[in-house]
């Protein structure tokens, strides 16, 4: 009888990116669903249409590009682009805001540079970044989370869908639903010289970060904690972020806790748990190694915490994610493993 | 406290970084009752020639010829820069043909295979049995493994007679590896089950060859019949002081040669080191079984174990089968195929060759023939773009960046592959079979290996001829000047012999005798240049 | 004014000097850009280039005397090295030189029509003939570069070209190809087995 000869290894491959990314989206969903019920429908709707215009960008650039369709759209990275940076941006934004951020992403962080594997800049905060700087008003009107304005005034599906299409009905003002993120507060409280109690009287804080927020990042942690037990993603980088803040901010707090938040503070206000499980362990613009994870980790906490501190934004994830993204091919040489019999 | 060092060696288990948990499918083929029945006899051996690391063997035999069971066929040629290993007749037959045939290899191509059809007798040469190795020479006994054409039966079929004699004098352990850390294989298993003393005699033969008190068998975890028996063995045979057996953890390639040392001592050996440099010498616990027989029974390695298994085989066993029996045999043997038969492969899953037919046969190397499904080999992926998930990275036993080594050799730069170690990879498959965009890193890797060595040749010719090209420019160059030194030699000679004047008289009467001579001799001179062209 | 042109004088001239007394003190023996092209050439000596060897081809080439698509045993590997090495584009190769061999060859003499002239021993660039006049001549294959200059000067045409065989010692890997488009063979899994097959 004959056969056809295969190369080793003889076993269907265990993983696959699809399955990989699929994961991701599925780990997601408890942090979607806490933001869904702080601050409406609008967030579901942001993502679905970032995902529509995701998709639909992908499939032109693969067609421009001459590459399959097939199995590059059913790996779902462009989706996992799509809903990191929905997530990233006000509720109630308009449309055209998901249309130019996942220009940014999909066209040119992404297929200019290659396509899937081959991009240096991680599309998603590279969506964030252009729209932040482009639309700054836009991007800075967060809805109060429930518990801080009336049930009533939290915009229904009919009127999210409205206002994300054609403006804010007249029956609504943006000051009576929309609120300073606490970050916003704290930045600008700090420059005023205000102490850090004065500046957590605002209804915004929570125990430790924002109101609301403090429970997304909670339920994004569960989601990242599950990742790391299906070794989707290792353990490093999230623990090196979270670490990595914590070990910084917690002297500075000891020293002085009227003019430094406490370290929880920092983790648990803003984008860094999500940043933590699912932005900075992007693969594709991260390090490879698992001490290179570690210095990657620890440069995104860094930089975070400048930006938080002395830049012009309120976060810095973002900007800390692209900046290391800079130097993960540099790390990655600096940290390669030893090889078997190899002198160090 | 560090116990890395060799003296420690066995006593406390190390780590060696990567490496897979695999399911390990060996119960399959480990239902049959023990021991492992023997193959029937064939009516046809194809015995490649070239079984061993090495230089293909010298055929002493010729079509036509009659060999009985055990003769040799073939024997290592003289060039001792070069191992080679002799090669057995596996029964008694008619030497029908020498010809190209296919046979196991990664290139799947054809090598030389003598081709014997068996006569039924089954007639043994006459075997020389000792009944006390101790009496003999270290020297004898190395050359009654060489004659008795043992290889590591591990798979990497090295001769085992080349390793003693490296090692003798400066090796102070010998491992015993038992550690089958691929799926479905279970041969050695089998061995330990059915044949313990065996491989204690074996271990107790090498310990006098090596003169060494320090002999351990390292073993899976979950192997706790082998355990018992070889405790038992050890005990019976009285060699409880110097023999060990180490249970391992199982983690796949940790029955890889320097994985195992790793994970027994803690230390690495050197890249481009054998482990004999560090006083370590391994061995497969079957090639030690066959040390046993081919020293105290004077039989010579024309069978061995095999493990027929996989999904696609009615009765996966462990089977006795001969050196050059057609794998079809085996495979009736065993009830045949299941109706879901996709691919064959000779030795694991992860680190095999596939075969292109049955038809080929059971060589040294063969520890193992699975039969896969359709279920258990995936479809044909699509190879997708490297995403640097670095799952790659976390595996490799080898440490090192698969990830990378792709790229370049992708991109054909294979001067970069020294600095990323290429040479350390031991083709395991961990990384290939753990990547999610299914590229062929293997693939890429064995690629790369085969440039790098093709341009270490090319380039040690290119150096060759230019040395060679050199030195004979230089020998012309000599040769003219030397010629140019006669010459003047003898022109001053000449000169100095009578003066000037003379020497012009002499040329115009020279070259007056010569227009002479032209002029009267015009038509021979002609006839002569006729028949040289006729010529 | 006269300051400024005392000061550039005098830093051209320590400039100068510097550069005098470096390009004395660091001067390298030989030319190192011959020495690096020649290292690119496979060393066969056949001389097809027009040039009586590597060496003197690689001096030619160093100076700029010649393209750098002359060595047919090189072949477009060769010259996509020249070119890499010297910043030029690869060119295709000259086919007044010759023709690239899809395999490696070596001489071989048939050694029942050869009649010992010793013409192919002075032939060969290497050395790799073995004979003496009136004896017969044999091909060291080892050391043989495949040049066929011994093929010519053989008056009775003895020495033939055959390619190096490949067998299980000297097989080469082949780089994979990647599947990109499965289309077909991933929408039925039933399709699978056909696909190996």
């Amino acid at each position: 009888m004959e056969f056809s000869r295969s190369g080793a290894p003889h076993l269907p491959p265990e993983n696959t990116v699809s399955k990989v990314m699929l994961q991701v989206i599925l780990a997601l969903i408890p942090g979607i669903l806490a933001m869904v019920w702080f601050f409406g429908v609008g967030v579901l709707i942001q993502i679905a249409l970032s995902i529509l215009f995701a998709v639909l960008l992908e499939w032109a650039m693969l067609k421009l590009r001459g590459k399959p369709i097939r199995p590059f759209l059913s790996d779902y990275s462009a989706v996992v682009t799509a809903i990191l940076f929905a997530l990233c941006i006000p509720p109630l934004a308009p449309w055209w805001i998901s249309l130019v951020g996942m220009i940014a992403a999909i066209v040119v962080a992404k297929h200019l540079y290659g396509g899937l594997g081959q991009n240096i800049f991680n599309p998603a905060m590279v969506a964030y970044v252009v729209v932040l700087i482009a639309f700054p008003l836009e991007l800075t009107r967060w809805l109060a989370p429930r518990g801080l304005i009336d049930v009533e005034l939290l915009p229904g599906l009919l009127q999210s869908l409205q206002t994300i299409i054609s403006g804010l009905p007249a029956n609504l003002s943006w000051d009576a639903i929309t609120q300073a993120t606490p970050l916003d507060l704290l930045k600008d409280g700090v420059e005023q010289n205000q102490m850090i109690s004065e500046i957590r009287q605002a209804p915004v804080f929570g125990n430790y970060g924002g109101r609301g927020w403090e429970w997304i990042a909670n339920f994004f942690a569960l989601g990242g904690i599950w990742l790391i037990w299906r070794r989707v993603i290792s353990w490093h980088i999230p623990v090196a972020i979270i670490a990595s803040v914590i070990m910084i901010t917690l002297p500075a707090w000891l020293y002085d806790p009227s003019s430094n938040p406490i370290p929880l503070q920092h983790i648990f206000s803003g984008a860094l748990v999500l940043c933590a499980f699912f932005i900075a362990t992007d693969p594709v613009t991260g390090c490879a190694s698992r001490r290179g994870k570690i210095i990657f980790g620890l440069g995104v906490a860094i930089l975070t915490l400048t930006i938080r501190l002395w830049g012009g934004y309120p976060d810095g994830v973002a900007f800390a994610v692209l900046l290391m993204n800079m130097f993960a091919p540099l790390i990655d040489r600096y940290t390669r493993p030893r090889a078997y019999g190899k002198p160090r | 406290m560090d116990h890395s060092s060799i003296e420690n060696i066995g006593k406390h288990l190390h780590n060696f970084p990567g490496g897979l948990k695999l399911k390990h499918y060996k119960a399959l083929s480990c239902s049959k009752p023990l021991p492992a029945q023997q193959l029937p006899l064939s009516q046809e051996y194809i015995i490649p020639v070239s079984q061993h690391l090495g230089r293909p063997a010298e055929i002493i035999v010729s079509p036509g010829q009659q060999v009985k069971k055990g003769q040799p066929l073939s024997v290592p040629g003289n060039a001792s820069s070069t191992p080679g290993a002799y090669v057995h007749a596996p029964t008694s037959g008619e030497i029908v043909a020498i010809e190209q045939r296919p046979v196991p290899h990664p290139s799947g191509l054809n090598s030389t295979c003598i081709i014997l059809r068996a006569d039924g007798k089954d007639d043994w040469i006459e075997l020389e049995p000792v009944t006390d190795y101790r009496q003999l020479s270290r020297q004898q006994l190395i050359q009654r493994v060489q004659m008795a054409g043992i290889v590591g039966l591990g798979g990497a079929v090295f001769p085992t007679d080349i390793k003693l004699q490296g090692g003798a004098g400066s090796i102070d352990t010998l491992i015993l590896n038992g550690a089958e850390c691929e799926p479905y294989i279970s041969c050695d298993e089998t061995l330990m089950k059915q044949d313990p003393e065996k491989i204690i005699q074996g271990a107790l033969i090498l310990s006098q060859v090596l003169n060494i008190k320090r002999v351990l068998v390292a073993i899976e975890d979950p192997m706790d019949a082998c355990y018992q028996k070889l405790q038992t063995s050890i005990k019976t045979l009285g060699a409880a002081d110097c023999i060990k057996v180490v249970r391992v953890p199982m983690l796949y390639p940790e029955g890889g040669e320097r994985q195992l040392i790793q994970v027994l001592s803690g230390t690495e050996v050197p890249a481009g080191k054998l482990p004999v440099s560090m006083g370590i010498l391994v061995l497969n616990v079957a090639t030690a079984a066959a040390i046993k027989d081919a020293i105290i029974d004077g039989k010579p390695l024309i069978e061995r174990l095999v493990t027929v298994t996989g999904a696609g085989i009615c009765e996966p066993q462990n089977v006795v089968a001969r050196i050059g029996t057609p794998i079809a045999d085996l495979i009736s043997f065993c009830g045949g195929y299941t109706p879901g038969i996709a691919s064959l492969v000779m030795g694991g899953p992860l680190m095999g060759i596939g075969l292109q037919s049955d038809s080929l046969p059971i060589i040294k190397a063969s520890n193992c023939i699975l039969a896969l499904t359709h279920a258990d080999i995936s479809s044909p992926q699509v190879e997708m773009p490297c995403i640097n998930c670095g799952d790659c990275v976390g595996v490799c036993p080898a440490g090192l960046l698969p990830q990378t080594l792709q790229m370049v050799i992708r991109a054909e730069n294979f001067e970069a592959l020294e600095e990323l170690n290429l040479d350390a990879c031991i083709e395991c498959g961990c990384c290939d079979y753990i990547c999610p965009s299914h590229i062929p890193l293997v693939d890429y890797f064995r690629y790369g290996k085969s440039e790098q060595r093709v341009r270490t040749v090319e380039r040690k010719q290119s150096d060759l001829a230019k040395l060679r090209f050199d030195r004979r420019e230089k020998r012309l160059a000599k040769q003219q000047t030397e010629r140019r030194a006669r010459h003047l030699k003898r022109k001053q000679a000449l000169a100095g012999s009578s003066d000037k004047k003379d020497s012009v008289a002499a040329a115009i009467a020279r070259a007056k005798a010569r227009k002479q001579a032209l002029t009267t001799t015009p038509r021979d001179s002609d006839s002569n240049t006729d028949s040289g062209e006729q010529s | 004014m006269t300051a400024a042109i005392i000061i550039l004088t005098s830093l051209a001239l320590i400039f100068g000097l510097a550069l005098g007394y470096a390009s004395i003190r660091f001067r390298l023996e030989g030319n190192p850009v011959a020495d690096q092209i020649e290292a690119l050439l496979p060393q066969t000596q056949c001389a097809q280039c027009g040039y009586p060897g590597c060496r003197p081809y690689a001096e030619a080439i160093a100076a700029d005397e010649v393209d750098i698509n002359r060595c047919p045993p090189g072949g477009e590997a060769g010259i996509k090295q020249l070119a890499d090495l010297l910043g030029k584009n690869p060119i295709p190769l000259d086919a007044d030189a010759g023709i690239e061999k899809a395999l490696p060859e070596v001489a071989i003499i048939h050694e029942d029509i050869c009649i010992g002239c010793t013409k192919c021993i002075q032939a060969c660039p290497v050395d790799a003939i073995l004979g003496a006049a009136k004896k017969m001549h044999t091909i060291i294959a080892a050391e043989c570069t495949g040049c066929e200059l011994c093929i010519p000067p053989c008056p009775v045409d003895c020495i033939d070209m055959i390619p190096v065989s490949i067998d299980l010692t000297n097989w080469q890997s082949d780089k994979p190809v990647p599947i990109t488009i499965i289309s077909k063979q991933l929408t039925s899994a039933d399709n699978a087995g056909e696909a190996v097959a």
